[in-house]
């Protein structure tokens, strides 16, 4: 087991991608941030909190795409978690999905059906803590805060202080 | 959660509180232009049916069909059970065919359970009301429509009041509301003239009175059963006047009921009889929100069952 990012490594990281989605769009005007439960739904509020401070408030939400995977033939079912889809919506915006770990894409590609059942997005960016590699689709994403080289074997964990206590992202040894 | 859900006794405490906390997931996801979702893709459900039903057959189709999965709806009347094919034939027609979930309504009590111990199939069962015996996804959806308008008793009933009122005697419903009500922690008392109150109910966590004028300014909830004039064989009551004089929900009774107390039927209802017009029609009446929620419950319950793979070394039920 190896820490990768300590508490204030994940904060510069998110701190970084807050800034590189201001340049990249130019502003704010038109980008909402939509996190995926449980921890990318922090961190969507984490980076939203950045962007304030930086420049001006945007609207967050999150967005559960359990009913969308690919995989849920292959495990027992699990709970739904919430959707909440900022008021003013995503139709014409510039959303940038957030999540944790970017791992096989799976949970990406749900995330982009689920997107598309509520409405057209002019753009839909990617923004994640940790990209370990290991894609099995062809989808990267826009914002990294640590790319990180794994074997497919090891798991990587990532722990916020919103519910584990604290914030850091570990390596584990596989099993 | 086991394979099949036969009885209310086929959930935990939590297990219910799990159904109920989906389905209100899955209305966030309904009020939006989401409606149809792709979990069920590919899975067959069909709806067995062998007596008469309007809202429940269709919440099911409709819950399925909002999951894409494919719905076969098969009734008694008009198909080969009318010349005589066997409960046996039937459903191993149906295993042939390959469904993934079979919901049953049938007369007789206990014809869900005989369906999903016979390995006759290796569907799921899901009992949509089996003769006097039990109709879980009704109580569910009576539970989660009871827990919308009281946010308060979102995770658990106690200190909630529930009437039953009616044919405690016949009613599935009221069955299944006593079983899942209590193990939610509310306090339930039926109601109902002696004649329609079964003998077992000493052995239920229940109150009981004869009379509805003394229960009914206490709850915060009241439940009117339907007289099923289909079960009477015998004469339970005099006549439908005086039922409808003792037992009925009129509007007197409506004007003693709490001002936050919601009334409920699990339809369809008798107009006149266990429920007066003023009644059903009242703003405190929550009968079409019943229907709504059915659809919502059922869906949580076919993703509970469907959604996922089976546990490995799961047995079922």
């Amino acid at each position: 087991m190896a820490t990768v990012l300590d508490a204030g490594e994940i904060g510069r990281a998110l701190k970084r991608i807050a800034h590189e989605i201001i340049e990249h769009n130019r502003g704010l005007d038109n980008v909402v941030l939509l996190g995926i439960p449980t921890r990318g739904a922090f961190l969507g509020e984490r980076i939203a909190q950045f962007l304030g401070e930086i420049q001006s408030p945007v609207p967050v939400g999150t967005l559960d795409i359990t009913l969308h995977r690919d995989d849920l033939r292959l495990r027992p079912p699990r709970p739904l978690l919430p959707t909440l889809i900022p008021s003013g919506g995503i139709e014409g915006k510039d959303v940038v999905l957030v999540d944790d770990v970017l791992f096989s894409g799976r949970t990406i590609r749900a995330a982009l059906d689920a997107l598309g059942e509520i409405g057209r997005p002019r753009t839909v960016q990617l923004a994640v803590l940790v990209d370990r590699g290991h894609r099995e689709l062809p989808i990267r994403a826009d914002y990294v805060g640590k790319n990180i080289p794994t074997a497919a074997t090891e798991s990587v964990k990532v722990r916020l202080s919103e519910i584990d206590g604290e914030d850091s992202v570990e390596i584990m040894a596989g099993a | 959660m086991k394979k099949h859900l036969l009885s209310i006794n086929d959930l935990s405490a939590s297990d219910a509180l799990e159904i109920l906390n989906t389905a209100s997931e899955l209305a966030k996801i309904s009020d939006g232009p989401m409606k149809k979702l792709p979990t069920l893709r590919g899975r067959t459900v069909v709806n067995l049916f062998f007596e008469d039903s309007t809202r429940t057959r269709i919440s099911f189709e409709s819950a399925a069909k909002r999951l894409s999965a494919d719905v076969i709806n098969f009734s008694a009347k008009g198909s080969s059970v009318s010349k005589g094919e066997s409960l046996k034939d039937t459903a191993q027609t149906l295993q042939a065919m390959g469904a993934d979930a079979v919901v049953i309504r049938h007369g007789a009590s206990g014809a869900a359970q005989r369906l999903a111990d016979s390995g006759w199939i290796s569907a799921s069962v899901i009992n949509a009301g089996d003769g006097t015996h039990e109709h879980p996804t009704q109580a569910l959806l009576d539970a989660y429509t009871i827990r919308s308008k009281f946010p308060e008793f979102r995770e658990s009933f106690a200190g909630l009041k529930v009437g039953i009122v009616g044919d405690i005697l016949h009613s599935r419903v009221a069955r299944s509301n006593v079983l899942l009500l209590t193990k939610l922690g509310a306090h339930v008392t039926l109601i109902a003239p002696p004649t329609l109150i079964p003998v077992g109910v000493t052995d239920w966590k229940v109150d009981v009175s004869y009379d509805l004028d003394s229960v009914i300014n206490k709850v915060d909830v009241l439940m009117v059963l339907r007289v099923q004039s289909e079960r009477m064989a015998d004469s339970f009551f005099p006549s439908e006047r005086e039922y409808s004089r003792g037992y009925g929900l009129d509007l007197a009774r409506l004007n003693s009921l709490k001002s936050k107390a919601i009334v409920m039927h699990p339809g369809p209802m008798n107009r006149g009889l266990e429920i007066s017009a003023e009644s059903a029609d009242s703003h405190q009446s929550v009968v079409l929100a019943q229907v709504s929620n059915g659809v919502l419950v059922r869906m949580a319950v076919l993703y509970q069952l469907l959604g996922g793979a089976a546990l490995a070394g799961e047995v079922s039920a």
